[in-house]
């Protein structure tokens, strides 16, 4: 700390008390404590809403070094309710840079905490699972801890926790291909539940071409099919996918009508109890950038972005009919590496496929921007009366980028987020 | 795919001697590579010419040969082990030429070798600059604009068109060799002529100039399944313009956002997939321009480099290994991550602490070159430091430089404007330059202007300068003002400058206060997952994670970064010892900074810790051990004289010392008390004193008459010595001594001309004696026995003088009381057998000597550390160490039938220019120069040493013409060996004085006329040179007008990478040398056969080898 600096709690559900100095705003932030490990991608990670009610604990030792732009954030605001950091930034260093990230989350009024033992705290989450936590500072801090800690335990637990509807959009709006660089008549119309969906994937979309209606997450099956939709895809989100019985019925509609269904995320867990699957809270999730997936059909591993904190309970490497038998055979198609956790569901015999993971990136690598390309292919073989399923999803086996045009031409808009202004 | 079962036997190249781009790096990724073959039941066969590398100790491979690095020599290894594969991507550039080579030759076909880790298309590929651009372009990326160019015109036509300035690059050399920035049509005439000679291709890529941008760094892996990983993103602290090599480098990227560093990662898989690197690992270094993030690729090696090297130690990912692993067949995915065992290598490492690497240059060493950072590498070594944060890292790896300020300091006052100046230009300073103007107030946007270093790492300058002066002036030295300095990394001593206090009484203060380090682990996934491995770096922070130990620890303190006169032979030292120890049951524990060397594996000693190697920072790293299960001792003597000068401070700070004492240590040191101990054993030493002051030294210089030898004392590499010939001479030496003092006293001594000089490695244990061996050196004394060539067993010395250098040996160990390794270096002069000094410690030469006789002296002196005998450690003594040392006898008396064994020294000249661009002087003397070493090992000594010359990349030529001119106390010595060269058929040219004393001797010759007395090259000895027309050249220095015409000469020959030999005796083994290539086909040896048959003939006895 320097001598400028307040001081700031972080205080776990478990009694242990981390002592930092004030960053952001100053009061009071309560959520669960869960670390991420990404090493690049801050403005992202505060940004997407399925960090809503957490408090974000950053293992990179810097943070904020090249402050805040207005083309990276992931969604209209901060969602994540604390952040704890080792080293904040004193100065943002980018040419796209417009602010600090300090100067940013005090606007945004995010209570954050730095100078903190990151290492340490992730390493008891580690061992002792995602917790409970507060972080307090100016006032706040000056409280006794009993009190504090009381306060933390108090707040309601993650497990039931119902939040699409905190972080969906309020009104229904369109992605237009043609905003996105592509060129002629759109391929199809997806439309896109909001259940706390980041800003990317409808972009990675419309980059393939495919118009998206971004619909809120009480949207119903009849609204849907008004806008007769070639495809439906549920989002990301925060929550306990247990407590979304809205979101499993109205899947089970969408898949009962043959449209072609894609899920990122909250969307691949509402596809696995849409199944008939049972989901779980994992000891401390997977968050960070860095997460290998092994592709069961190629035996390929892509390396993806994660933000999860429950999965799917299905059984990796066999085929099987799903508990929900009208639905056909389905596969995990896809597995972490590390843990052998459910990152992806494939259905043999409907047009119907999700990943848990992240594979619109932002923040993280784009191995998997080729599913965004199954789904394309998903719906324009359904517009031509061609019965592709889940199955057909697979990546590509020559992954050159000389290889496949497609490839190509993913990469490129890729690599700049699909920004023209950063092209 | 899990491994291939058709791979029975596999070729490993190694990288050769330690060079200047190509160091001890490939020692670590070469051995790591070895194992992995070694554990997958694959028959080892390794080539490395370079003896002082755990690589080519025999345990590593089944056939070790320490054979030149040539496509002739390794086409005989390949008749001979007839290998089922070859991986040459573990051995740098050297590897990869000897591959290319390998294949141009049809070598690799004639005898159905496969090239694994690499093809050759993908080689070239990524190695043509203009087929690279063409990948690049394919992979929608941007390459700077360039044009190739064969020759001078091309080039001037070129920068017509990309405009100055304009960088320089010849195509396939290593280190950025050659390289250079042209801002006018002089710098362009100058590097691209010399580029044009460097590359072997002759061929030169001009450039667009994106001097200033910020430059990354990509480590990649692939694997035979198409999967790719980074392991590691590195951002330069410094530039575009400055070669990575010697730039500042942090792990991870710091000023990257997600997208930024996402699109060079898209880039950089998009090009290992177009390369086509099959399996195993790349890099690719890209520019980013500051203002618009354009992007533009610069280049990519499609191997393990030295970026691997320090991407493996930074983030735990051991990507030779692996890389390894992949060329036998493996994929990622079903390669386990050591550290975490449960999680496989498919995936990326990520950091929660940073990485700081800073280079160490030796510009001290050649005083006449031009100290300004180019894109050609030129530092010798590294130091890398982990921190929590970058002023941590940062402070911490300044620190481990181990060179007098190169912690920032912060009471100069220095005049801004010369400082905004100063650091326009580049320069090993620019860091401090930079510190300094920002504490003298400077403007942080205008040294961004001036030196297009990152605002974000100048503000952590900028930090660090708050830090500092807030410390000074706080009232008190209290908790909260000492806990945020250690956080920012300052010393106890940067403390104790800024608060007048001496750093012990700061450390006192600081115990005191219980403001401790912590020790952080490596585990390449920031925590997520459990580290197995313990890979300790220290940082203020909150929480430590060293665990409890089972057994004492054995403490070895590493010799930090690389420089000449203290390279990769001491760490074979430390390894050595830290492999012995943990087979005797030990838990042993590693502390050292250096990351391109075996010793910082982490899976080489039972912990690791990544550390500075300072009083302080040792001291935690002992304190943490005790704490956790305590310590047994530490060693001192193995690294070199980084961890020996810390003997002293440790044991007074009650840490055991083992092996020898630091009394001990210090009586050798010690002019004094070593005299009395040569005095007792009735020995001799060159006449000499100590002075503190030029009065003293003129009156010991008068004494004893010159020439004579003055030296500081504690130097290792010879730094700072020099031969005085007159009382100017003397008063000029004191005069730039830097430092000369009551504590820092000069030695004089006598200098012997035309002396032998012998240098000794031997083994004590207060009891008996094992000499390892003696090495005779090929040239006269006062060259730096770093620098020499020498030859083991001697060849011209008779066994009366053999027994009198043991009997000395043993003399002086036990006088000073050795327990483990000593190396005396002895010159023998009228028959009189003087005592040059004497080094209780681990030598360069060990390891050469281990490797010439088939005995692990290092290992030995570990043990012996421990309190084992040498009686204990000889073969059949029934110790559990027994076989260690042969069961009689040692290295003072090899048999008739022992292999010869030629070390040659690897000079670094051509690297160097002075100001005015011209080559530095490549006279050797008493300081050392050269970077590595080389081996030459054959029945006879004339092979050796032709082999020995070819190794060390100075191939002795068979025919041709021979330049001769010498001083004229040479004279006489030349006529026998140019007469013989006369005889084999070689042309022989000299100029005046030296060509009447070979006509006088009927040897006709071609004369030429010196270029002093001429004012255009024409006619002399330089235009030959540049025509091709000579082969050999032999120049002995003498003062006056010749003497620079030397100078011309072997700048001429060190520009044209023309052999010069600068001493009669060099010459005459020369010609040994040669006569024996012209007659001679060489054959191929492996070290276990060497060992087989010196064990034949009686020497070494049974697991000896």
């Amino acid at each position: 700390m320097s001598t400028t600096d307040t001081l700031a709690l972080l205080i776990l559900e478990d009694g242990t008390v981390y002592e930092g100095a004030a960053y952001g705003a100053a009061g009071t932030a309560l959520g669960e404590a869960v670390f991420n490990t990404g090493m690049t991608g801050y403005q992202e990670t505060l940004t997407d809403p399925s960090y809503l009610q957490q408090i974000v604990v950053q293992t990179a030792p810097h943070i904020g070094n090249t402050g805040v732009n207005d083309q990276d954030p992931e969604s209209r605001r901060i969602w994540a309710a604390g952040y704890v950091v080792r080293d904040a930034a004193r100065r943002a260093s980018n040419w796209r840079a417009i602010g600090t990230l300090d100067d940013e989350l005090t606007a945004q009024g995010i209570v954050a905490i730095k100078d903190i033992d990151t290492r340490a705290v992730t390493r008891r989450l580690r061992d002792r699972g995602a917790m409970k936590a507060g972080v307090f500072s100016g006032e706040a801090a000056a409280r006794p801890h009993s009190e504090l800690l009381a306060e933390v335990r108090a707040q309601p637990d993650m497990r039931g926790a119902r939040l699409a509807q905190t972080v969906t959009t309020e009104e229904a709006y369109l992605v237009e291909p043609a905003e996105h660089q592509w060129q002629g008549e759109p391929l199809g119309t997806v439309v896109a539940v909001d259940l706390g969906m980041k800003h990317m994937t409808p972009v990675r979309m419309a980059q393939r071409g495919l118009r998206v209606h971004v619909l809120p997450a009480d949207t119903s099956f009849s609204t849907i099919a008004q806008l007769k939709p070639d495809g439906v895809f549920l989002s990301n989100g925060p929550g306990d996918p247990a407590t979304a019985e809205e979101q499993i019925s109205l899947l089970r509609e969408i898949l009962d009508s043959g449209t072609p269904f894609f899920g990122i995320c909250f969307g691949n867990q509402i596809l696995g109890r849409a199944l008939g699957f049972d989901t779980y809270k994992l000891t401390f999730g997977h968050r960070g950038i860095n997460q290998p997936v092994m592709d069961h059909a190629t035996g390929k591993v892509e390396i993806t972005s994660q933000n999860h904190g429950f999965a799917v309970d299905a059984p990796v490497g066999e085929t099987l009919t799903a508990p929900e038998s009208r639905y056909g055979r389905v596969q995990v198609s896809h597995s972490s590496l590390n843990d052998s956790v459910v990152e992806g569901l494939r259905c043999l015999d409907i047009a119907a496929f999700s990943v848990q993971y992240h594979p619109e990136a932002a923040a993280g690598p784009h191995d998997s921007a080729y599913l965004f390309d199954r789904f394309v292919e998903l719906i324009t073989a359904h517009r031509s009366g061609a019965q592709l399923t889940g199955a057909d999803t697979l990546a590509p086996t020559d992954r050159r980028p000389s290889a496949a045009e497609t490839t190509t031409a993913d990469s490129a808009p890729a690599a700049t987020g699909g920004h023209q202004t950063n092209a | 795919m899990p491994k291939r079962s058709d791979l029975n036997s596999v070729l490993v190249i190694g990288s050769g001697p330690i060079v200047i781009g190509q160091a001890a790096e490939f020692d670590y990724s070469g051995t790591q590579a070895l194992r992995v073959l070694k554990e997958e039941g694959i028959r080892v066969i390794l080539v490395n010419s370079n003896p002082a590398t755990i690589m080519t100790d025999p345990e590593f491979a089944d056939a070790t040969y320490v054979e030149p690095i040539s496509a002739d020599v390794i086409a005989k290894i390949i008749a001979k082990e007839r290998p089922d594969a070859l991986l040459p991507t573990l051995g740098g550039q050297t590897a990869l030429n000897a591959a290319i080579a390998l294949d141009k030759t049809g070598t690799l076909d004639e005898y159905g070798v496969e090239l694994i880790g690499a093809n050759i298309a993908a080689i070239e590929l990524g190695e043509d600059r203009e087929k690279f651009k063409g990948v690049v372009e394919r992979c929608g990326a941007e390459s700077a604009k360039s044009l190739i160019v064969h020759s001078m015109e091309e080039a001037r036509g070129a920068a017509d068109e990309l405009g100055y300035p304009m960088v320089v690059r010849p195509s396939f050399t290593m280190g950025g060799l050659g390289s250079g920035m042209a801002y006018n049509e002089t710098d362009l005439h100058r590097i691209a002529g010399a580029g044009l000679q460097y590359s072997p291709t002759n061929e030169v890529l001009l450039e667009e100039s994106i001097l200033g941008w910020k430059e990354f760094e990509l480590e990649m892996m692939r694997d035979s399944n198409d999967n790719v990983v980074v392991v590691c993103s590195i951002e330069n602290f410094d530039p575009v313009g400055v070669h990575t090599g010697d730039s500042i480098t942090v792990a991870p990227a710091m000023t990257l956002t997600d997208r930024e560093y996402q699109k060079l990662r898209d880039i950089s898989i998009n090009i290992i997939r177009e390369v086509g690197v099959d399996t195993g690992g790349c890099n690719i270094q890209f520019a980013v321009e500051p203002d618009t993030g354009r992007v533009v690729v610069i280049e990519m090696n499609p191997r393990v480099s030295r970026s691997s090297a320090l991407a493996s130690k930074a983030t735990g990912f051991a990507i030779a290994k692996i890389a390894t692993k992949l060329a036998v067949g493996y994929t990622l995915d079903e390669i386990p991550n050591d550290i975490t065992q449960k999680t496989p290598a498919s995936f990326e490492p990520t950091l929660d602490y940073v990485v700081v690497k800073v280079p160490r240059f030796a510009f001290e060493k050649f005083p006449a070159a031009d100290p300004t950072l180019t894109t050609t590498m030129k530092s010798v070594g590294e130091a890398m430091s982990l921190g929590r944060n970058f002023t941590e890292a940062l402070q911490k790896a300044l620190r481990s430089l181990e060179q007098r300020s190169s912690e920032f300091t912060f009471d100069d006052d220095a005049d801004l404007a010369t400082l905004l100046q100063q650091m326009a230009t580049p320069t090993t300073d620019r860091i401090y330059q930079v510190q300094h103007a920002l504490a003298a107030g400077a403007d942080l946007d205008e040294i961004y202007r001036i030196t297009g270093i990152d605002p974000w790492f100048l503000d952590q300058i900028q930090l660090i300068n708050e830090v500092g002066d807030a410390t000074r002036e706080a009232p008190e030295l209290d908790a909260a003002v000492l806990r945020r300095a250690k956080r920012h990394g300052f010393s106890d001593e940067q403390i104790g400058r800024l608060r007048s206090m001496d750093p012990a009484v700061v450390r006192g203060v600081r115990h005191a206060l219980g403001i401790r380090p912590v020790f952080k682990t490596v585990d390449t996934c920031a925590a997520e997952f459990e580290a197995f491995t313990p890979y300790h770096y220290s940082s203020y922070d909150m929480e430590d994670e060293i665990t409890g130990h089972q057994k004492p620890s054995v403490i070895i303190l590493g010799s930090g970064p690389n420089r000449i006169g203290q390279g990769i032979e001491f760490d074979y030292s430390c390894v050595h010892a830290t492999m012995a120890l943990r087979d005797a049951g030990y838990e042993t524990v590693m502390v050292n900074n250096n990351p391109e060397t075996v010793s910082t594996d982490y899976d080489v000693s039972t912990r690791l810790y990544f550390e500075p190697l300072t009083l302080e920072d040792v001291l935690e790293v002992i304190a943490a051990e005790e704490r956790t299960g305590g310590v047994v001792g530490v060693f001192v003597q193995l690294g070199g004289q980084t961890p020996l000068k810390l003997a002293r401070q440790l044991a007074e700070a009650g840490v055991p010392i083992l092996g020898t004492s630091p009394e001990a240590i210090d009586l050798a040191e010690h002019r004094g008390a070593f005299d009395q101990v040569l005095t007792g054993a009735g020995l001799v030493a060159p006449k000499n004193g100590t002075a503190v002051s030029f009065q003293d030294a003129k009156a010991i210089a008068d004494t004893i008459g010159y020439p004579v030898l003055v030296r500081p004392s504690y130097v290792l590499g010879g730094r700072g010595m020099e031969i005085v010939y007159d009382e100017p001479g003397l008063a000029r030496y004191i005069r730039h001594a830097t430092e000369v003092s009551a504590e820092h006293p000069v030695l004089v001594d006598r200098f012997l001309e035309d002396a032998i000089e012998v240098d000794v490695d031997a083994l004590f244990d207060g009891t008996d004696l094992y000499l390892g061996g003696i090495m005779e050196h090929i040239e006269e004394a006062g060259i730096h026995s770093g620098d020499s060539s020498c030859v083991l067993p001697p060849i011209t010395l008779g066994p009366e003088v053999l027994a009198r250098v043991r009997e000395a040996t043993a003399s002086i160990a036990a006088g000073v009381g050795v327990r483990g390794l000593i190396n005396i270096q002895f010159a023998l002069a009228a028959d009189v057998l003087y005592v040059i000094e004497a080094n209780p410690r681990a030598s360069r030469t060990v390891p050469f000597v281990s490797k010439a006789t088939g005995v692990q002296l290092a290992k030995a002196a570990a043990l012996i550390g421990t309190g084992v005998s040498i009686a204990e450690l000889r073969a059949g003594s029934g110790h559990a160490a027994a076989g260690m040392l042969p069961e009689a006898g040692d290295g003072s008396q090899l048999p008739p039938g022992a292999p010869v064994a030629v070390k040659e020294a690897v000079l670094p000249f051509a690297r160097f220019r002075t100001t005015d661009g011209r080559v530095v002087d490549s006279l050797l003397g008493p300081e050392m120069r050269s970077t590595g070493e080389v081996m030459g090992i054959d029945k006879h000594f004339d092979t050796a040493m032709a082999k020995s010359q070819l190794a060390a990349n100075n191939p002795l030529p068979s025919s041709g013409k021979v330049f001769v001119s010498v001083a004229n106390r040479d004279k006489r010595g030349i006529v026998m060996p140019v007469k013989r060269m006369a005889d084999l058929g070689f042309g022989i040219v000299s100029t005046g004085g030296t060509a009447d004393v070979l006509r006088r001797n009927g040897i006709s010759c071609e004369v030429v006329r010196k270029i002093a007395e001429t004012p255009e090259e024409s006619g002399t000895v330089l235009e030959l040179m540049e025509a091709g027309r000579i082969d050999l050249i032999l120049n002995t220095p003498s003062g006056g007008d010749a003497r620079s015409d030397g100078y011309e000469i072997r700048a001429a020959a060190t520009s044209l990478g023309l052999p010069v030999i600068t001493t009669v005796a060099g010459f005459g083994a020369a010609v040994q040398a040669i006569e024996a290539q012209r007659t001679f086909s060489w054959s191929v040896a492996s070290l276990q056969e060497h060992a087989a048959r010196l064990h034949q003939a009686g020497l070494t006895a049974a697991g000896a080898a």
